[in-house]
């Protein structure tokens, strides 16, 4: 993995993003159905790495109350749904994830 | 909030760092979760610096970082930042016609700067009807201090890192997952993004031992199209705006 290849390329593509749309001092318009395309890219791609990442443990997957990412995701969306507050739901992830461990017998050594 | 009295480039500039002060204290932690957790996915310390400093997009660096410790590919992984930070044309498109008079010495920072926070902040500011001449300076004081916070957390972040032994032993890669629910959750907002969402999670899931996260391109394309269609054809589901995020 080249290091800085990898971070010209993101902030390359990141300003091209950013910046023509801005310097084309809005002159051209984007046709209204990929503006509304656009909004649906965020929660897509992020559904898409979330889901994944607590449904497999060990590239199998665990659909059970051992799988503590998938518990925890739960309450996490569960949070983040009713407070749509992202500390608070960073906050509480982590400590359920914590305590479910510390009931699974999962904590590192010494706090288990 | 109050457009400054008698305005000046400094009152204005000072008043749009305080106006997004609220946003900053929410990517506090996730700047410095990113410093922090990116080390474990392979970054050098001066590499996450870096990645924080030249490409200044949260939810994109989170992503990279992921798919970097899944040993994802740096053609896949730009091409997935470009996808993540696609939102970003939106926001441009929009603050465009506010910013007309400006020459490219402004429009370029002010492009690199964009993020979701100052955007939500500074249009504000500039559908304000009073006719202060240095709105430009409010959207600048907006973007510094987001840019300044989320560098120097970074560093905070990294240094912090190096003093926690296996932060994976700590469930800190969970930090990633719960920011981005935390993000995702208030996005899905009516049935077509339900739909998009619900399309995305199975897709994922089908799509897991595709080879270097191939699936993820397609999962996303898979989703968007679900989305539009939902949006068509699930009666009564059209927004009836395009909403620039949130």
């Amino acid at each position: 993995m080249n290091e800085a290849l990898l971070i010209a390329g993101m902030a390359l593509v990141t300003l091209a993003v950013r910046y023509p749309a801005l310097a084309l001092l809005g002159k051209i318009t984007l046709p209204v159905g990929l503006l509304r395309a656009l909004n649906y890219v965020p929660p897509v791609v992020l559904t898409a790495i979330i889901v994944p990442a607590v449904l497999f443990k060990h590239d199998q997957l665990l659909l059970s109350p051992a799988n503590d990412y998938l518990v925890t995701g739960l309450l996490a969306v569960f949070v983040a749904w009713r407070s749509k507050n992202l500390l608070l739901t960073i906050v509480l992830g982590m400590l359920t994830l914590l305590i479910w461990r510390g009931l699974l017998g999962m904590l590192p050594p010494g706090w288990g | 909030m109050h457009p400054p009295a008698d305005p000046t480039r400094a009152r204005e500039f000072w008043a749009g760092a305080q106006a997004t002060l609220p946003l900053i204290v929410g990517a506090v932690p996730f700047a410095i979760i990113f410093g922090a957790v990116a080390a474990t996915s392979g970054l050098s310390p001066w590499g996450t610096l870096a990645m924080s400093a030249f490409v200044f997009a949260g939810a994109s660096q989170f992503i990279a970082a992921n798919l970097l410790a899944a040993g994802t590919s740096v053609a896949l992984i730009v091409l997935t930042t470009f996808v993540v930070n696609l939102r970003h044309t939106l926001y441009a498109a929009t603050l465009a016609a506010y910013l007309k008079h400006l020459p490219q010495r402004w429009l370029l920072p002010l492009g690199f700067w964009l993020t979701d926070e100052t955007f939500v902040v500074v249009v504000r500011r500039y559908q304000q009807p009073d006719t202060s001449p240095y709105k430009h300076w409010y959207h600048l004081g907006s973007a510094v201090a987001m840019y300044t916070n989320w560098v120097v957390c970074a560093l905070v972040g990294v240094l912090a890192g190096q003093h926690i032994p296996n932060p994976q032993n700590w469930g800190l890669d969970f930090a990633m997952i719960a920011t981005f629910i935390g993000l995702l959750v208030p996005t899905v907002r009516n049935r077509p993004a339900v739909v998009a969402v619900l399309v995305a999670g199975l897709g994922a899931v089908l799509t897991y031992s595709w080879p270097n996260k191939l699936g993820l391109i397609v999962t996303a394309l898979l989703g968007v199209a679900a989305g539009v269609l939902a949006e068509t054809h699930l009666p009564g589901a059209a927004p009836d705006t395009v909403e620039a995020g949130s």
